[in-house]
């Protein structure tokens, strides 16, 4: 475990974070997500000024061994996407919650953030994984 | 996002099958996976770590799922001749050779390494985790020569031994001779238990694979460890095994192999001998004298991407001409690669063709295979 698990943030059961400010949300991957992929080698996401939608795909990362989906955890308009991990996405690696954020939207709804779990659930969900993990 | 890993989500963990390794990977930190209805080490320290460690220096690798069947008695050869494609008559004791099972429509039931242990009486077949049972039921249901069929699968695990320094680290352990040539093998004893060390692999580097009586596993990959910390050796997981065979552009079942794959496709002519019969013959040269439609190739990405299993190849006028069998972003290169069947008029080195990458056609060119060449010691 130790993983860092912002309480501030949102997060989805996908392991991705949401960081709200006011209206405007940055979203990214956790500390688990980037450990489980192992060395991410790509991203590829939707274009600033594209629309996302609460729990479905704006985007994928890939690791040597395989392609993962990105869900969102909110829906709205892209208004900043980070360029910089795309040309270099080891740094999804290295700082998933700060450096390595994603995209920064203007949320249509707050209403929807209700859905979306708070630190200390996703900690447990982190810890229930991580049994299941032992089992195999 | 989805995690990637189908193996610790889905399966019955109780049901899995765990290899005399298990305790091992577990102490050494090893993220354990499903694969073939086995629980087996994915990662140790990382994938692309451990791969350059087998392309530096050596690694070790817990191959203990793969299948181990006997066939011996004097009707041992006239049994193998008819059901593998290459020409068993030619090894002599302390040989192997790679072969394939084919069936009656000149597909393959599996890709696998037969040792001739005693010329005419006795060999020993390597053949993969997924397919024991299939190719046991195969060989006995084709057992022309009436030879005695033994799977040994759980009797047996094993340790492959791979890298440039692998030689000096089977000298220094196995008294194994720097320059014993691919494919042969000897037979030692470790502790009092008969093993089998073979210079075969699956990483494209020098060394070996080392049959070990299961209760003899432990010990055998302790020592490894131990004589090979010099060498700086290191436990590599299936990930890796997998980057580093695609960079060899080697087959792996399921994958380049199917029951519907005819070896000439495959690029694998090399191990079909029309001179002697066997199932399937007649098929696959039919195939072939016809013409074939398809070709297994190696290819690079020019645009970003990379290509991944199932993948639609393209033309670059958008017509459809093929699939991606295998893809990763090879470590070595730090350059996605691909290999996948095409259309045999655009299988040309420097052809220019289009990957599918979820809806956007991403630009790749036809290239020779292997991606890597062995620097050797």
């Amino acid at each position: 475990m130790g993983y860092n698990v912002p309480e501030e943030n949102y997060y989805t059961k996908d392991h991705e974070w949401a960081q709200v400010d006011e209206n405007v949300v940055t979203i990214g991957i956790t500390e688990f997500a980037q450990e489980s992929l192992g060395e991410i080698v790509y991203v590829e996401l939707k274009e600033e000024g594209q629309k996302i939608t609460q729990m479905e795909p704006f985007g994928v990362v890939e690791s040597v061994k395989a392609v993962s989906d990105l869900f969102a955890p909110i829906s709205g308009t892209i208004i900043e996407v980070n360029t910089t991990i795309l040309d270099n996405p080891g740094i999804l690696n290295d700082d998933p919650m700060n450096e390595g954020w994603l995209l920064r939207v203007e949320m249509d709804s707050e209403k929807e953030l209700a859905s979306l779990i708070r630190a200390h659930d996703y900690k447990k969900l982190l810890e229930a994984t991580e049994e299941a993990q032992k089992n195999v | 996002m989805l995690l990637p890993d189908p193996g610790w989500k889905g399966s019955i963990m109780s049901e899995l099958k765990q290899t005399p390794l298990h305790g091992e990977h577990i102490r050494l930190g090893a993220k354990m996976v499903e694969f073939a209805g086995w629980s087996m080490p994915v990662q140790f320290e990382g994938l692309r770590p451990e791969h350059l460690a087998v392309r530096r220096a050596v690694g070790l690798f817990d191959v203990s799922h793969m299948g181990e069947i006997w066939v011996r008695g004097s009707g041992s050869l006239k049994t193998l001749q008819w059901i593998t494609s290459n020409d068993v008559s030619k090894l002599r004791p302390g040989e192997a050779h790679y072969t394939l099972l084919t069936n009656p429509e000149g597909g393959v039931i599996d890709d696998l390494i037969v040792y001739c242990f005693r010329e005419g009486e006795e060999y020993l077949l390597c053949v993969n985790a997924s397919n024991i049972d299939k190719d046991y039921k195969w060989v006995v249901s084709n057992n022309v020569g009436a030879a005695s069929i033994e799977n040994e699968s759980d009797r047996w695990a094993q340790i492959a031994v791979q890298g440039p320094l692998a030689p000096r680290l089977l000298n220094d352990l196995l008294d194994v001779p720097m320059d014993l040539p691919p494919f042969r093998f000897l037979e030692r004893t470790f502790q009092g238990e008969p093993i089998v060390i073979a210079t075969t692999g699956y990483t494209g580097e020098r060394g070996c694979e080392v049959f070990v009586p299961k209760q003899t596993a432990v010990a055998l990959w302790q020592e490894l460890l131990q004589t090979g910390k010099s060498y700086e050796v290191a436990p590599i997981g299936l990930g890796a095994r997998d980057t580093l065979r695609l960079e060899m552009a080697y087959c792996l079942y399921g994958h380049e192999l199917t029951d519907q794959t005819n070896p000439y496709e495959a690029g694998l002519g090399w191990v079909v001998k029309p001179h002697k019969e066997f199932i399937g013959k007649e098929s696959i040269l039919r195939t072939k004298e016809l013409g074939l439609k398809r070709r297994l190739v190696g290819f690079k990405m020019v645009d970003k991407g990379i290509p991944r299993h199932d993948y639609r190849l393209c033309s670059m006028e958008g017509l459809e001409i093929g699939w991606v069998t295998s893809g990763t972003h090879s470590p070595s290169l730090d350059e996605a690669i691909g290999i996948g069947y095409i259309d045999a008029s655009l299988a040309k080195q420097g052809t220019s063709i289009g990957v599918n990458i979820r809806g956007r056609i991403a630009k790749a060119t036809v290239v020779k295979t292997p991606f890597v060449h062995q620097k050797g010691e």
